[in-house]
């Protein structure tokens, strides 16, 4: 029972991490009808920007401020000089591109940093405070709980509240109607870009030294488990991709608790081919026939 | 779109939805290929008694790559399937060759045909995995199917280290493979050898793809990828189709895979990371989707720019350690830029501006064609 308790509280804090870079999907998948490959690549670089201000400082929440904003400047960056650029008349080429900024991300940080695991430090304690005998929560889980409950509650409220939430989603739904209603209609597709990978900057850094530490593929299992949350909740809902980051952080917990942390990938990828095989839209998406 | 073609009168040629006119040759298409492969072979033959042993390998590597990117181009250029799984499906068909020819040099068999059993053995059981996948990737369209080929990437190596018993984790497994027949003299390079067989493997794994392409089946992925719908109508199996393709697709990327472990004498989970799919893909974009000459560019390509590389850096004086992180990670770089310039600029790839250009030099002199 005291394992159950702590895979669970375990799981539910990698899950809202989870959640976090789910949602940094659907904000792109939303704005742009791209799904972000390139977003566990532009989260580590931006990780190990903090890395690189941090050792130098000697301040984690130096580093970690410089991350989120490293973030949202390479979103809009890669917005702006890429994605920008490319011919989305087949769904395909957004991806291949982000692969090949999978690729070039990766190579410069293997450049310039080399290919060794760093330490990522945390700011807060990992072993768990005890309540009843029973070891529940650490102080660095409470801190990841609060942090990503922020900011789910700062981007809902943003977008349901603000005039900006306002343009970004009537730029994304109508364009060209926005387009002739005055909206930037290009500028808010690079905000959307940089929240989203100011966000997965956000979560790689509390991910990160739940892990091996920082590397320049230490991100592609984890985006392979956000793709799958996203999926689980439907790439097209917000509020189902924080509830899909939660189910495949259980899931991923449960599994290496008790089968093995090996079978954590396989893992995944069984979850993700049922969910697509029986409901492709995910678990939240309304019952939509595909356009002709 | 595929009612306009429909309806222009039948003498004239369809142009290819890639935009290039379909040629007019008349004769057996096999008859065609057969003889272009014929041509490559001694071309090959004929190259490896010209150049070194190392450029030997170099090349049965090119060989071994070419079967993989081949199979892609015609899955993601053809058929519209995108897969990033590939790299996966190599590893599969390498490790059933090491499994194949541990077992048979454990039993002390030895003789020819024990190798192309083995690469026989290797196909199948990519064709099986690629069967499920494929029924599975029949079902998703474009970000969905990426994601799910990822995860396959992602995961096939991890097993690898999760069942170690059967494929000895990290280490990996060596591949027994037998020096070249006796009849073809004592002192017959090994690396020729290599050349040989991969690149006959090769060649008869691209006449047959050539035929695929340019047969019923091939025209059904084409119209399958242009619009499902008019697919459909047409009264062609949409669901059967993508999972042939992606058997077939997958089969020679087994055969690649295979055929690089033997090359390497040795596969590890190592060697068929997520990198190596992106490789692929980049490889067959580059090149020029959907055609059989743009994956073997996109295959010299692969071999040679590690190679390049490595040269440059070793002409420019630098410390160890940083000549090391170039080395691994500048053709990944230059890959990687490439691969989006590319995308951005020339869509076509390498192939694209070849033909482009040649159709440009054809216009210039006065054609008889109408």
């Amino acid at each position: 029972m005291d394992r159950f308790v702590f895979l669970t509280v375990d799981g539910l804090s990698r899950g809202a991490v989870y959640a976090a870079f789910a949602l940094a999907l659907v904000l792109i998948w939303r704005a742009a009808r791209v799904v972000n490959f390139a977003q566990g690549a532009m989260a580590v670089a931006a990780a190990y920007v903090a890395y690189t201000v941090s050792a130098a400082t000697g301040s984690y929440w130096l580093g970690f401020v410089v991350a989120i904003v490293a973030g949202l400047l390479l979103g809009a960056l890669v917005d702006r000089v890429v994605m920008r650029h490319v011919d989305h008349a087949s769904p395909l080429n957004p991806v291949i591109v982000a692969l090949g900024l999978v690729l070039l991300i990766q190579a410069v940080l293997g450049m310039v940093y080399g290919s060794e695991f760093r330490p990522a430090e945390a700011p807060f304690s990992r072993s768990a405070l005890t309540v009843g005998g029973v070891a529940v929560l650490s102080p660095y889980d409470l801190f990841v709980f609060a942090t990503i409950g922020v900011v789910v509650s700062a981007l809902a409220w943003m977008f349901a509240r603000t005039p900006v939430g306002l343009r970004m989603r009537a730029a994304a739904f109508a364009p060209e109607v926005s387009r002739l209603l005055g909206v930037n209609v290009g500028g808010m597709l690079t905000l959307g870009w940089a929240l989203a990978s100011g966000v997965g900057a956000l979560a790689a850094m509390l991910v990160l030294p739940t892990e091996l530490g920082l590397h320049p593929h230490a991100m592609d299992l984890v985006f392979v488990s956000a793709f799958t949350a996203a999926v689980v909740g439907g790439l097209d809902s917000p509020p189902g991709a924080v509830v899909g980051g939660l189910v495949v952080g259980l899931l991923l917990s449960y599994v290496s608790g008790y089968a093995g942390s090996d079978l954590t990938p396989l893992a995944v990828l069984v979850l993700l081919l049922a969910v697509l095989l029986v409901r492709p839209g995910g678990l939240f998406a309304p019952v939509a026939a595909r356009r002709v | 779109m595929s009612a306009t073609r429909a309806a222009l009168p039948p003498t004239h040629q369809l142009d290819d939805p890639g935009g290039r006119p379909v040629d007019r040759r008349r004769g057996s298409t096999l008859l065609r290929h057969l003889a272009v492969v014929l041509a490559a072979g001694l071309l090959l033959v004929a190259l490896s008694y010209a150049v070194e042993p190392f450029r030997n390998f170099q090349l049965a590597t090119v060989a071994a790559y070419l079967c993989a990117t081949a199979g892609l181009t015609v899955l993601t250029g053809l058929n519209g399937q995108l897969s990033l799984g590939h790299g996966a499906l190599m590893a599969t068909g390498a490790y059933t060759v090491a499994l194949c020819q541990t077992a048979f040099a454990d039993r002390g068999m030895t003789g020819g045909w024990l190798l192309p059993l083995s690469l026989g053995a290797a196909i199948l059981s990519t064709v099986a995995v690629g069967a499920v996948v494929g029924v599975a990737a029949a079902r998703l369209r474009g970000p969905y199917l990426a994601g799910v080929t990822l995860a396959v990437a992602v995961v096939v190596p991890a097993l690898a280290v999760t069942f170690d018993g059967v494929f000895n984790g990290e280490q990996g497994l060596s591949v027994p493979v037998e020096p070249p027949p006796l009849s073809l003299g004592p002192y017959f390079p090994y690396e020729r050898w290599q050349l040989w067989v991969t690149g006959a493997a090769t060649l008869l794994a691209l006449l047959l793809l050539a035929n695929l392409i340019r047969s019923r089946y091939g025209r059904t992925f084409r119209a399958v990828r242009d619009d499902e719908v008019a697919a459909r109508l047409a009264g062609i199996h949409v669901a059967r189709t993508q999972v042939l393709a992606f058997v077939v697709s997958a089969a020679t990327a087994g055969l690649g895979g295979a055929l690089l472990a033997v090359l390497a004498q040795s596969v590890s989970p190592g060697a068929f990371s997520l990198t190596l799919s992106l490789f692929l893909l980049m490889a067959v974009v580059i090149g020029g989707l959907g055609r059989l000459t743009g994956a073997l560019w996109g295959a010299v390509l692969l071999v040679a720019l590690p190679d390049l590389t490595h040269s440059v850096t070793e002409m420019l004086t630098l410390s160890p350690a940083l000549a090391q992180r170039l080395e691994g990670n500048l053709p990944l770089a230059i890959f990687g830029l490439t691969l989006i310039v590319v995308m951005i600029a020339a869509p076509g790839g390498v192939q694209g501006l070849l033909s482009r250009l040649g159709r440009a030099l054809l216009a210039r002199r006065p054609t008889r064609r109408s």
